[in-house]
């Protein structure tokens, strides 16, 4: 064939294409296939820059996101749990494996000379019908509040299950859902802080009312105020430079040298009058404060807090219920925060900043102690997704069993479709409903129990109308859900098989790969 | 090129550097351009049709590309040879000019570049090959007007406009809700329509896409999503009757664009400063204020003071807004945009009946909604999905549809697809070829078999025997007369294209005609290929 494109241009064609792209997918998706479920296991991830840092996760996005990969079809699966970590923040292994597994059937379908067109097809019936199925088994619990809240509860305890902190699940799923519950409906996890401290054990964590600051009080200032009166400002206040463009100071004599610097001293002065006059006696700045304004604010008996991140101050605007403020000319119109006490707390050997007794309880904090940064980084992922999953829930109601009871649900559904559908699209339907019940097959193997046995039963046990059953994990058999308490949230799941299906099916359709010569870098090495 | 004499005074040229370039003449150069272009269509031919097959892209910095756009295909490919540079652009240009039948166009120059290889090798010159498809595709074109059916439509009845928008995305990975997304491509395009002067500028809609959700969620807004968020996390999120100030200029000290100093040497100097600037903020919002906006749009960032004022007076405002989004947000609220605060007037502002903060997803995503303007003629098309590659995917087809869609309005003759047009043509160039004497009925013959290939290839990738299928389609259309029948791709068991609904713009396949005539005719006239060698 005639040379159309570059030198170290690559070009897959036809069964090759389609090999080298289920290779790559397969390929990552049995990479995190042992971390799946509540025995799964972690990873260790090396980074290949300065300090080669380790992280060791159990979270598929976590360790997706560190690969460095060259298989374009692998690409697509890495990007699926990206966004399913950004969308509901949790089953991010679940999907890479699902689309994988769905990726290995249709490899075999192809092999018996299927068209991938015809594959698509049937994966496509299948997916529909599966949610359908899963739609009409969701528990909703909205009106009942003790009921929903022993529905997060489950959710939490399930999803923390197979992370590290499954041995304190109970504890962490209590802070998760107290801290979720506390947001009121809003996804915003911003205003959760998550401060990780370490020593002590994971047992020692706890979730704190109001907030804390990591930051340290300015030297002579109080370090305990009680009912005081919080200006949170983002405002210079080392140099307060004039902005004007083109300005500059230019002197001729040392005197006006010290004048100007006087000038400046005054004008500080100034400003601090001015935030004093607010009738404050707590001042977060989120920009740094010199010593001279510091000392100021120490002779007022003022406590002022410099540097503050601008994440910390939004938080703090957001549960003493102040502005944040950045001129200070009209004190009669700045909303001032407002908490019963400030002290100086101490976890560990840090001293922090402790806000109690709150004006809103939108925000707070949860602090996480443990043996070493590692353990704490991956607490800390593993809170975050059960955060996530909790905020979704709070506002998609709706709940399902876990421990494989929703793939056996689905996969009964999608079986039933196969026989009623004609052609050959009902081979892709079979392989659909076969590709479902891998996963509860792939967290048997993880446990290390029988997944042939256990899958059999579990698929009579569901034979049964409106079976509860599922794979109980700890006890090795198959176990009714319900009694249980094993939940998983119904956007989770659903957004698993959508996306899966979707990325098998981006994947199915190429018949051509072609890699362009990698951009050509300056050697700097 | 040097000119010299040879010691009997004869001359002759030298070419510099001659070693080094590597040329070809004659045949030899015809023949390469026509294996060029032909390996070109090869790849595309297995995307076309409603069963075609993705192509999967990687970029030369490892981001990955999926799709079935022939153009994009093309453009991502990073070809190298001078033949298939040609056919890029030829599908560029019918990107640019009708937005859809990309790739038919390729297929359709590759298959006219194989039929003129086989006159080539029978001696006849290529000229002589070019005239005679001009002659052709000039018959095949007003045989399209002829066959060609007016489509009736109204702002009430778009049912056949969605139809035709249907067939342009049953070809891509979005066909699964291609219905839902043919009613959004009109709808959009019938809002921003000029029908009376039958044009529809496309800029006004914009296409947003976001990762996250499902394909289902897509929506259009009649109004602009803008991916910001409020300059303060404090201003209010929902905002109703907002009159909207649209500024250029900076909530900032001023700089002014002369080359300046201003030194400050005393004390009072100083302080002056000092208090101009402060009053300067001051008059900034003020201003903003006193014309009765509620909300500001900015497209520079806001000084820390500023914003607390901003915030401090109950003004929202967003900041960092792009040039493009910033003319659309004008357009839809019947703003104008104002450079300098000096000119703010109330009736300069713009207005409209909810803007709202919406977020998504566990990440602090954040996009801002413009709804209910005033003059409701801009609006978006905010797009969900899996994955990137599939937003973006999804992207490109709706541009397909718009462009579709903005081609009707245009003008609303349409062909019916699936081949038809091109068996029908490929009928009529084949009886009128006998009428003209000399080598171009040769030509002309050829041209007719070329038309074929698009229902071949369209056959083929729908995995029935293509042979078969065109021959007995196009012995139904002479039997019955019939220049609706095509290729049942979907297998519903009926090959005519009316019943089935498959339809094509008129414009775009007399456009994929014109173009692929023309640019092989340009490939047969090179008869001399000189490239410099690698060094």
């Amino acid at each position: 064939m005639e040379r159309v494109m570059k030198d170290d241009t690559i070009q897959e064609k036809g069964e090759r294409a389609r090999m080298a792209s289920f290779v790559g997918a397969m390929a990552i998706a049995d990479l995190v296939k042992t971390t799946l479920g509540p025995k799964g296991m972690d990873k260790i991830l090396q980074s290949t820059g300065r300090g080669r840092s380790v992280t060791v996760t159990n979270d598929g996005a976590t360790i997706l996101k560190s690969l460095h990969i060259d298989n374009p079809a692998a690409k697509v699966l890495v990007d699926i749990s990206k966004v399913q970590d950004d969308e509901v923040g949790d089953g991010t292994t679940s999907v890479v494996v699902l689309a994988g597994e769905l990726l290995r059937e249709a490899e075999k379908l192809v092999n018996m000379k299927i068209h991938p067109m015809t594959i698509i097809a049937g994966y496509r019936m299948a997916a529909e019908c599966a949610r359908n199925a899963l739609l009409q088994r969701t528990m909703d619990n909205k009106g009942n509040t003790d009921k929903f809240r022993s529905d997060l509860m489950n959710i939490a305890m399930t999803t923390l299950s197979s992370k590290i902190l499954s041995q304190d699940k109970e504890y962490f799923a209590e802070l998760a859902v107290d801290a979720v519950l506390r947001l009121k409906g809003s996804t915003n996890l911003e205003s959760i802080q998550i401060l990780k401290k370490p020593g002590g054990s994971l047992k020692d964590s706890f979730l704190d009312e109001g907030f804390i600051l990591d930051k340290k009080i300015g030297l002579g200032q109080p370090k305990r105020i009680e009912n005081a009166n919080i200006l949170v400002a983002n405002t210079a206040m080392d140099t307060d430079k004039v902005k004007i463009y083109g300005a500059r100071v230019r002197v001729d004599s040392m005197t006006k040298v010290a004048d100007i610097e006087a000038a400046e001293k005054q004008k500080m002065r100034e400003k601090v009058q001015k935030i004093i006059a607010h009738g404050i006696n707590c001042f977060v700045n989120r920009q740094l404060i010199y010593n001279f304004p510091e000392e100021l604010f120490a002779d007022a008996g003022i406590l002022a807090v410099e540097h503050a991140d601008f994440e910390g101050i939004e938080r703090l605007a957001l549960v003493t219920g102040g502005d944040i403020a950045s001129t200070f000319d009209n004190p009669e119109s700045v909303k001032l925060g407002h908490c019963k006490l400030i002290e100086e707390i101490m976890i560990g050997e840090d001293r922090l900043i402790h806000f109690s007794g709150v004006a809103m309880g939108q925000a707070c904090t949860i602090v996480l102690r443990g043996a070493s940064e590692h353990v704490l980084d991956e607490a800390e992922r593993s809170l975050h997704d059960a955060l996530c999953v909790l905020s979704q829930t709070v506002n998609d109601t709706r709940v399902l069993f876990g421990g494989g009871w929703p793939e056996m649900v689905m996969a009964k559904e999608v079986d039933q479709l196969a026989r009623k559908t004609p052609g050959k699209k009902s081979h892709a339907i079979d392989a659909f409903s076969r590709a479902l019940q891998a996963i509860p097959t792939i967290i048997a193997d993880n446990a290390g129990l029988d997944s042939a046995e256990l899958i059999s039963q579990l698929r009579a046990e569901h034979h049964k109308e409106n079976s509860t059953a599922g794979i109980d994990v700890i006890t090795g058999n198959v176990g009714d859900m319900q009694k249980r308490g094993i939940c998983e949230a119904f956007k989770v799941k659903q957004a698993i098989i959508l996306s899966a299906t979707e990325a098998a099916e981006m994947i199915l359709r190429v018949d051509e790969i072609i890699t362009c010569a990698p951009r050509r870098r300056e050697d700097r090495m | 090129m040097v000119l010299v004499f040879d010691e009997f005074g004869r001359r002759f040229i030298i070419l510099r550097e001659q070693e080094s370039k590597s040329r070809l003449r004659g045949l030899d150069a015809h023949k390469a351009n026509v294996a060029g272009g032909k390996a070109v269509a090869r790849i595309l031919r297995t995307s076309l049709g409603p069963k075609g097959m993705d192509k999967m892209l990687q970029s030369p910095d490892g981001d990955v590309t999926i799709t079935n756009d022939g153009a994009t295909i093309l453009e991502q490919m990073d070809v190298d040879n001078q033949i298939a540079k040609l056919m890029v652009e030829l599908s560029r240009s019918q990107d640019y000019e009708i937005g859809d039948g990309t790739t038919g166009v390729v297929v359709m120059a590759g298959s006219l570049l194989e039929q003129a290889e086989k006159l080539l090798e029978r001696g006849i010159h290529p000229i002589r090959i070019a005239e005679g498809y001009e002659m052709a595709s000039r018959i095949a074109f007003d045989h399209l007007e002829h066959i060609s059916n007016k489509f009736e439509f109204t702002a009430t009845n778009i049912e056949p406009l969605v139809q035709t928008c249907m067939t342009t995305l049953s070809s891509k990975i979005v066909n699964r809700c291609k219905r839902m997304l043919a009613e959004i491509a009109v709808k959009a395009v019938l809002a921003v329509a000029d029908l009376e002067r039958k044009d529809v500028n496309l800029d006004l809609i914009k296409v947003e896409g976001k990762v996250g959700g499902k394909l289902e969620d897509t929506e259009l807004i009649y109004g602009i999503a803008v991916d910001k968020d409020m300059s303060h996390p404090q201003m209010p999120k929902r905002i109703e009757d907002a009159n909207i100030a649209i500024l250029t200029c900076p909530f900032e000290p001023p700089k002014p664009k002369t080359k300046h100093k201003v030194d400050i040497d005393t004390v009072e100097k100083f302080q002056t400063l000092r208090e101009q600037e402060q009053k300067y903020f001051d008059e900034m919002v003020q201003k903003c204020k006193d014309v009765g906006a509620t909300l500001v749009i900015c497209q520079w960032g806001f000084d820390d003071e500023a914003n607390h004022l901003l915030m401090h007076r109950n003004l929202p405002a967003v900041r960092w807004v792009g040039g493009v989004e910033l003319e659309l947000i004008a357009i839809a609220t019947g703003g104008r945009i104002v450079p300098r605060f000096q000119e703010l007037s109330p009736e300069k502002l713009g207005k409209a009946g909810l803007v709202r903060e919406k977020s998504f997803g566990t990440t602090k995503d954040r996009m801002l909604y413009i709804e209910k303007c005033a003059n409701s003629r801009a609006v978006t098309i905010f797009i969900r999905g899996g994955n990137k590659m599939m937003i973006e995917e999804a992207k490109r087809s709706i541009h397909d549809a718009l462009c579709v869609a903005r081609n009707l309005i245009r003008n609303n003759s349409i062909v019916y697809g699936g081949g038809s047009a091109e068996i029908s043509c490929s009928i009529a160039v084949d009886a009128a070829a006998d009428r003209y004497a000399g080598v171009e009925q040769y030509a002309i013959r050829s041209f007719a078999d070329a038309l074929d290939g698009i229902p071949l290839a369209l056959a083929e990738n729908s995995g029935l025997p293509p042979i078969d299928t065109l021959t007995a389609v196009k012995s139904q259309q002479v039997k019955e007369g019939n220049p609706h029948c095509g290729i049942d791709c979907n297998d519903v068991g009926t090959n005519d294209m009316r019943e089935q609904n498959v339809f094509e713009t008129l414009i775009g396949k007399q456009q994929q005609l014109l173009l692929a005539t023309q640019v092989v005719k340009m490939i047969l006239k090179i008869d001399d290929v000189i490239t410099p060698s690698e060094f």
